[in-house]
């Protein structure tokens, strides 16, 4: 088990005893744009130096430019392993915006949407952990029910990984009776799986020696260097948006923060495990308050931001003019200025817009968890093995896409 | 007693007078204007104060005003006191031509690269910062693209040649 520890050079020694390594930005095991100039003392790295920046496509440039509805596949390719929290998030945040209130219904869909995401997010990333630290069977396992849910997008919205799922109000169409017997069926199916998943890792005594103590990092520190979401709460704070600034009906749920502890790369492992737990009982009292509530409402009632129905649009005057209006960008937007966070699957994600009144926003700013917590990784994996550094990182649950904006 | 924003208003207002103005509360959050040379001071005060303790930077952007003659940029803080659940918002205005504003690195390690990023952006001068290189875009960039003298292309214009990209022939066809 590896410790953090400072590293001493032999007294009296003159010359430069360590050597620079360049991991990556393209090494398979950075899995995705990342290079760290590292300061190598044998297999031990002294300090390292994280270059960021490789895939920067000037989102929020782009987003002064356009109208709000085509913010939206924009936010997909920020954090593209859980794109619907991305999407309804930019969402809520027009809706805030605008003051749109929506139906209980549209709610719960979407926390059904955003829940599958937050579960394909951690799996992703949890059993990536087990990859570089030698288990690849889990990984292929899990992948199968990544691929239900990105079925049962598919069902809802036409796309798989870039989702541009819903609109403004809600969503575009009602769920079809193949998506609700797909996320039945992965109700049903995917609680196995996780089981499984967890024997396989959790008292597993070689991922534990491996994970156990490697990245550690303190809460006051997390806090001091912005860490959320899964990763703040490994280190024993329960902060969840989900809970302190409930959005999109989340007070309706009961649901529990899981927590860790020590805040290294274990712990992150464990919580973000006992999260898919919470998210699935989450998607089932939704799936039940989903029976109570008319079964024909998919989005607000607001003419003037959610497009009409095509057949309206042939033979109803003001379907014609609101649809040119929406798809033309002169909708009327009010100006204000809002921070709107929601809980994206590894950390705060928020949205601060300020609009003044035109068809685009004036200035957009992501607030993009994982660009403010991989600032703390040279801290995390100081006096490590370089092998813990490949760990340390996956746990982390760092997206290219969303660091570089 | 829960954390109110009229007791924040109160407490920071006893403390550093008229200097903090444009006090207004709009979708739930808090914010107000506040002179650039003061932004670390306030940080400290609502970080140390026991019943304030802001203790986590959610957020620091910057936005370009140009209409606004010698006080440009504005760099922006978000603020959370996590325990009570109060998010607070600030601003702070800088001349372009003199873009100094004190670094908050000190205070909150993760400013560090919220500056950086706001540098390379804006061209905010963070006065003390530890490392104020470029971090997202190339270093030999000479210009700071998200000032609003950059437009992007506007949509609608009409003089574009489509020809190249196949679409059909230029205007109008």
């Amino acid at each position: 088990m590896s410790e953090q520890q400072h590293i001493k050079l032999p007294d009296g020694s003159i010359e430069k005893q360590t050597t620079t390594l360049n991991l990556g930005p393209t090494h398979p095991a950075t899995h995705g744009v990342f290079q760290n100039v590292m300061e190598m003392d044998g297999e031990r790295i002294v300090s390292t130096v994280p270059t960021v920046g490789y895939i920067h496509r000037a989102f929020e440039k782009i987003a002064e430019r356009r109208p709000y509805y085509q913010i939206t596949p924009l936010t997909d390719r920020l954090n593209y392993c859980s794109a619907p929290i991305n999407n309804i998030g930019w969402h809520l945040t027009v809706e805030k915006l605008l003051g749109i209130e929506t139906p209980k219904r549209v709610d719960y869909l979407r926390v059904i949407i955003m829940e599958l995401a937050r579960i394909t997010d951690h799996l992703i990333c949890n059993s990536v952990i087990g990859v570089d630290s030698g288990a690849f069977t889990g990984f292929l396992y899990v992948m199968q029910y990544r691929e239900l849910v990105y079925e049962i997008y598919e069902e809802v919205c036409g796309s798989r990984l870039t989702t541009n799922i819903g609109r403004v109000g809600g969503f575009e169409r009602n769920f079809s009776e193949t998506a609700f017997r797909k996320i039945d069926k992965f109700l049903a199916e995917y609680p196995d799986v996780l089981k499984e998943f967890e024997k396989l890792f959790t008292r597993n005594r070689i991922f534990m020696e491996r994970t156990q103590g490697v990245g550690a990092i303190s809460a006051e520190r997390a806090l001091n260097y912005g860490f959320t979401g899964p990763n703040l709460r490994a280190t024993g704070v329960d902060y969840d948006v989900r809970v302190a600034n409930p959005y999109s009906s989340y007070q309706d749920f009961d649901f529990s923060i899981p927590v860790g502890t020590t805040g290294d790369t274990y712990d992150r492992f464990l919580v973000r495990n006992a999260e898919m737990w919470q998210s699935l009982g989450i998607i089932r009292q939704a799936m039940e308050k989903l029976k109570d509530l008319p079964s024909d409402v998919y989005h607000a009632d607001v003419p003037a931001y959610y497009l009409p129905d095509k057949d309206d649009v042939y033979t109803k005057m003001e379907a014609l003019i609101y649809h040119f209006k929406i798809v033309m960008g002169e909708a009327d937007i009010l100006p204000g200025e809002l921070y709107n966070p929601v809980e994206g699957a590894n950390g705060e994600l928020g949205f601060y817009l300020i609009s003044d009144g035109g068809r685009s926003p004036y200035r957009l700013h992501f607030r993009r968890p994982c660009f403010i917590y991989y600032q703390a990784y040279p801290e995390l994996v100081q006096g490590a093995m370089l092998s813990d550094a490949i760990i340390c990182m996956s746990s982390l649950n760092l997206i290219a896409g969303e660091l570089d904006a | 007693m829960s954390l109110t924003n009229e007791h924040i208003k109160n407490k920071l207002t006893e403390k550093f007078g008229d200097a903090l103005t444009s006090f207004e509360e709009s979708f739930g959050i808090m914010s107000f204007h506040a002179p650039k040379e003061l932004n670390l001071k306030i940080m400290q005060f609502l970080y140390d104060e026991e019943d304030l303790a802001f203790r986590f930077l959610s957020d620091l952007t910057a936005v370009h005003y140009p209409q606004q003659q010698g006080a440009e940029l504005a760099v922006v803080y978000h603020l959370h006191n996590m325990v009570a659940n109060v998010r607070l918002r600030f601003k702070v205005f800088a001349d372009i031509n003199t873009p100094q504003v004190f670094t908050a690195t000190r205070l909150f390690a993760t400013a560090n690269w919220m500056e950086r990023e706001t540098y390379d952006f804006f061209g905010v001068d963070f006065v003390g910062h530890p490392n104020l290189v470029r971090i997202l875009n190339v270093d030999e960039m000479d210009y700071f693209p998200l000032r609003k003298e950059f437009p992007l292309e506007d949509q609608s214009r009409i003089d574009k040649d489509d020809e190249m990209f196949g679409r059909g022939g230029s205007i109008g066809i």
